[in-house]
């Protein structure tokens, strides 16, 4: 993947197929500790046990469509590539999590990416599951949470274009916000 | 903060009425494939693109939303359009630029973009519907 946010729009994807009804994504950058660490946390369905040990197995999958499953091993081998880590914990019933950390400063850290391309595409494939999103850029935080426009604008479904462009420019600003000196 | 959610209210419920007509049942749902073999092809820029046309055309009876791995992943990106009869037309190898024709001419005046579907077979085109 070319962007760690790519890599983000792939594995909130798993948990929509484990049905979650809450995605949450943490992504914690700091220039003191040269780390980019990127948590997602799902109330999905949740792994069995047997599956989880090789879950990082690109030969297994439970997918028919195809017999390779690249998402979380990608990750994982970008991760790792990076002087990180790579973690998946799982609970039946309760939901999933997946965690991702980088050297901030790797000559093999792909960029972030386009974030705001990247929740615009999240919330136009979730359906009604809802976004929590919150980005810590050295303690500065930008939280982006979809219940809250929901609850605001009294709607069950985000993907319209007027809301839609709104997000966008809404995450785009919020970041930038952020990431200033 | 420079954008605040009584802001987008206001947006929204201006276009509220056109809102409403958009969950009406003559409309295509299109459907863009959002697995690994998707994303890493290139499908966030074409649904991006997609939610920009389709605002641009003005077209509210369109939906748009993602699909698993379709099982072509050679064919990524891959833009499935549905009418309302549940009649599939698929797209093949999308970028933004095909989007921006696939909704002028499919999505806003129902002509099927044949160049662009999976049923061109050496430069021939084959019946680009599929039976649902």
């Amino acid at each position: 993947m070319k962007e760690l946010s790519l890599h983000i729009l792939d594995i909130t994807q798993n948990s929509i197929r484990a049905q979650a009804k809450l995605v949450k994504l943490l992504i914690i950058e700091s220039t003191a500790n040269n780390e980019l660490t990127i948590i997602i946390t799902d109330d999905g369905c949740g792994i069995p046990a047997d599956r989880l040990e090789n879950i990082t197995d690109p030969f297994v999958t439970t997918r028919t469509t195809r017999k390779v499953g690249l998402g979380l091993s990608l990750f994982k081998a970008a991760a790792e590539a990076c002087g990180g880590y790579f973690e998946i914990s799982s609970s039946l019933g309760v939901g999933t999590k997946v965690v991702g950390s980088f050297m901030r400063d790797h000559i093999d850290r792909v960029p972030l990416g386009n974030m705001a391309d990247t929740v615009l595409t999240m919330v136009m494939s979730f359906g009604e599951t809802d976004l929590y999103y919150q980005h810590n850029f050295n303690n500065q935080l930008f939280v982006f949470n979809t219940r809250e426009i929901k609850d605001t604008l009294e709607v069950e479904s985000l993907n319209e274009p007027a809301i839609l462009n709104w997000i966008r420019e809404f995450v785009s600003e919020g970041l930038e916000e952020i990431m200033e000196e | 903060m420079a954008k605040s959610l009584a802001e987008l209210k206001a947006i929204r419920e201006k276009k509220l009425n056109e809102i409403n007509l958009r969950h009406g049942k003559n409309g295509y749902r299109v459907v863009v494939g959002m697995a690994t073999c998707g994303i890493a092809a290139g499908a966030r820029p074409v649904m991006v693109k997609l939610m920009e046309e389709v605002d641009a055309k003005g077209l509210v009876d369109v939906t748009v939303a993602q699909t698993g791995c379709i099982g072509s992943c050679r064919l990524e990106p891959i833009v499935e359009v549905y009418d309302a009869n549940n009649e599939k037309v698929t797209y093949v190898h999308m970028t933004p630029e095909k989007v921006a024709k696939v909704v002028a001419e499919h999505l806003a005046q129902g002509k099927v973009v044949d160049e662009y579907t999976m049923t061109v077979v050496d430069g021939k085109v084959i019946d680009p519907t599929v039976k649902g």
